[in-house]
């Protein structure tokens, strides 16, 4: 076994006690705990389970990869917009979403949708897609994983053995700990891979002469354009990615973090070091990917540029401090996303069909660890049918969350929003992501082509979402003096 | 919040949205500390500035009505009609 494999196969062990031992803290058959750590997560681990939920796979092997195509610019149009739109949507949204969670007894976000639009329908709408943009997501965490552990691995693991060992470890802890366990394995997947990004980068900077001697073999190539944002760019493209970080305001992983909170004042350290955290990982990882344009043929797929970096300049335990972090930053998400469809499919299918009164605590806990048994075997099988394509919708998923933002913003800061709004804002995001997709699809998804008028697709999703919700709100009846008052309250 | 910290906090983000899209760097391929591109070199400084930002936003803007009315303490979600459990 290689020395790489073995500091890899060490991590998935290190992570899985850790989770699996969270749930001795916790308090046993209460499914508050389970599904809420019982409101006690406090600033530290909020922050670091936030970024590690926020930051997929992406964060390390594509923004590497797409700095290695287009430069310096992937670096303003995602981190940087997500650094600002992040954190005010942490404030904005996520704080007070906490506090009618907290007040209300909440669970999930269509919990809230439904007593905020006063419809059980809008719930029943809600559902399937929130879970449909949620499965795509699932699929690239473990196709990647899986693909990254199979060719680290040297033949000893397949692509479908490799995704079945990093469900298998995620499934083991997320059933045991809860969303608690979640959160500890969550906090230490991040510090793993924002120190291993900063280790990939000090030492790929080292075997290439040191950081002067890096960029200026990328100034003094053919490739100096990687350097600037002219060759790759539009103005108008750059600017409408602003749009794609509201994203995380609809998660509705995110949503369940939220809620774990101990209390407002925990979400201070998220909104206020989000950006700071972006930065050190991807500034590091986009110098990599430029780096590499004089090291690498054209033609390299551009998910394997960071592997293929440290291999090529690397020791073999490097290659497997790599590894873990990849695994590391693709686990933190998997986990709480399986967590959040497994909670959803308890509270909003079972519970709609069965009232939670019918149940005592622990047949809930239980409800919700069969739940996500099923979704990580019904992933898993996913996975392997699964054309290599489906990489190309996380943008398409973090596009139809951004597009569905409009319902939540006026959820919380317009008392005139109703439900009528709210489902022509859903059916009409629906309705324009096929229509979009399909064209992009047809096109081959190329940069180019996905732009429309020089802007991304979200842009109209967004607008034309917000222009629903804002002309069914007024054609239709306002809400209930019951519902405003208990959302909006204002002193007797 | 106040609505007067609620307007700041709304003009902040869009001086910082409009800061977001440096043209003026576009085309230019110096290497800052002699490895660090200008245009990468301004966005890892803006993320530090949007990281000051939101600290002054906690510091002075911070909502701190939320705490108390998701305990109960209060019923009302606007500072400017905070009522706490003493004043009843």
């Amino acid at each position: 076994m290689s020395p790489s494999i073995m500091i890899i196969f060490g991590y998935l062990g290190l992570i899985l006690i850790l989770g699996v031992s969270s749930s001795f803290f916790g308090k046993k058959g209460d499914s508050s705990d389970y599904f809420k750590a019982s409101n006690s997560i406090g600033p530290v681990l909020l922050l670091l389970t936030v970024f590690g939920t926020t930051m997929t796979a992406f964060a390390l092997v594509g923004s590497s990869g797409e700095a290695f195509q287009r430069g310096i610019g992937v670096y303003g149009l995602m981190a940087s917009w997500s650094g600002l739109i992040h954190s005010a949507v942490f404030f904005l949204i996520g704080i007070k979403l906490w506090a009618f969670g907290k007040k209300y007894n909440y669970n999930t976000q269509i919990q809230f949708f439904k007593a905020r639009y006063e419809s059980k329908a809008l719930g029943y709408m809600l559902f399937p897609i929130l879970v449909a943009l949620v499965i795509p997501y699932l699929l690239i965490g473990v196709m990647a994983g899986g693909a990254f552990l199979a060719k680290t691995s040297d033949g000893m693991l397949t692509k479908a053995s490799a995704g079945a060992l990093i469900c298998g470890v995620v499934l083991v802890y997320v059933f045991f700990g809860g969303i608690r366990g979640t959160t500890w394995a969550n906090a230490m997947q991040t510090l793993v891979f924002i120190i291993t990004g900063i280790i990939a980068f000090y030492m790929i900077s080292d075997k290439l002469g040191g950081l002067q001697a890096a960029s200026e073999a990328v100034l003094n190539s053919e490739h100096a354009g990687h350097l600037s944002r002219e060759e790759h760019f539009k103005h108008s493209e750059f600017f409408s990615y602003f749009l794609i970080p509201l994203s995380v305001g609809m998660f509705p992983h995110l949503f369940q973090h939220w809620l774990t909170a101990k209390s407002a004042k925990s979400f201070k350290l998220s909104v206020g070091l989000h950006p700071i955290c972006i930065m050190l990982v991807w500034v590091p990882c986009v110098l990599i990917g430029i780096w590499s344009v004089t090291q690498l043929a054209s033609d390299t797929k551009t998910t394997l540029i960071l592997p293929i970096m440290i291999k090529k300049l690397g020791s073999p335990y490097m290659a497997g401090i790599l590894g873990a972090g990849i695994l590391a930053a693709i686990m933190s998400s998997l986990d709480s996303q399986f967590m959040c469809v497994g909670t959803m499919f308890t509270n909003d299918f079972l519970f709609s069909i069965k009232d939670e009164s019918n149940f005592t605590d622990k047949q809930k806990i239980w409800a919700g660890r069969i739940f996500i048994v099923l979704i990580v075997a019904v992933t898993w099988g996913l996975a392997q049918i699964a054309p290599p394509q489906v990489f190309r919708l996380a943008v398409w998923c973090f596009s139809g969350f951004a597009a569905l933002f409009p319902i939540v913003f006026a959820a919380l800061y317009w008392r005139r929003a109703t439900k009528v709004g709210a489902m022509a804002s859903l059916i009409v995001t629906a309705v324009m992501w096929c229509i979009l997709f399909f064209r992009a699809a047809n096109n081959g998804f190329s940069h180019e082509t996905q732009l429309i008028m020089g802007v991304m697709p979200v842009t109209f999703m967004f607008l034309a979402s917000a222009a629903a919700m804002l002309i069914g709100s007024l054609v239709s009846a306002p809400p209930t003096e019951e519902t405003v008052g208990k959302f909006f309250p204002k002193k007797a | 919040m106040t609505p007067k910290a609620r307007n700041v906090v709304f003009v902040g983000v869009l001086v910082l949205m409009v800061l977001h899209h440096d043209f003026w760097l576009w085309s230019d391929r110096t290497l800052v500390f002699g490895f660090l591109p200008s245009g990468l070199t301004w966005h890892a400084g803006y993320s530090l500035v949007a990281a000051l930002f939101w600290y002054l936003v906690m510091k002075y803007a911070w909502p701190s009505e939320i705490e108390d009315f998701a305990e109960g303490k209060i019923d009302s979600l606007s500072e400017a009609d905070k009522t706490t459990e003493d004043d009843k």
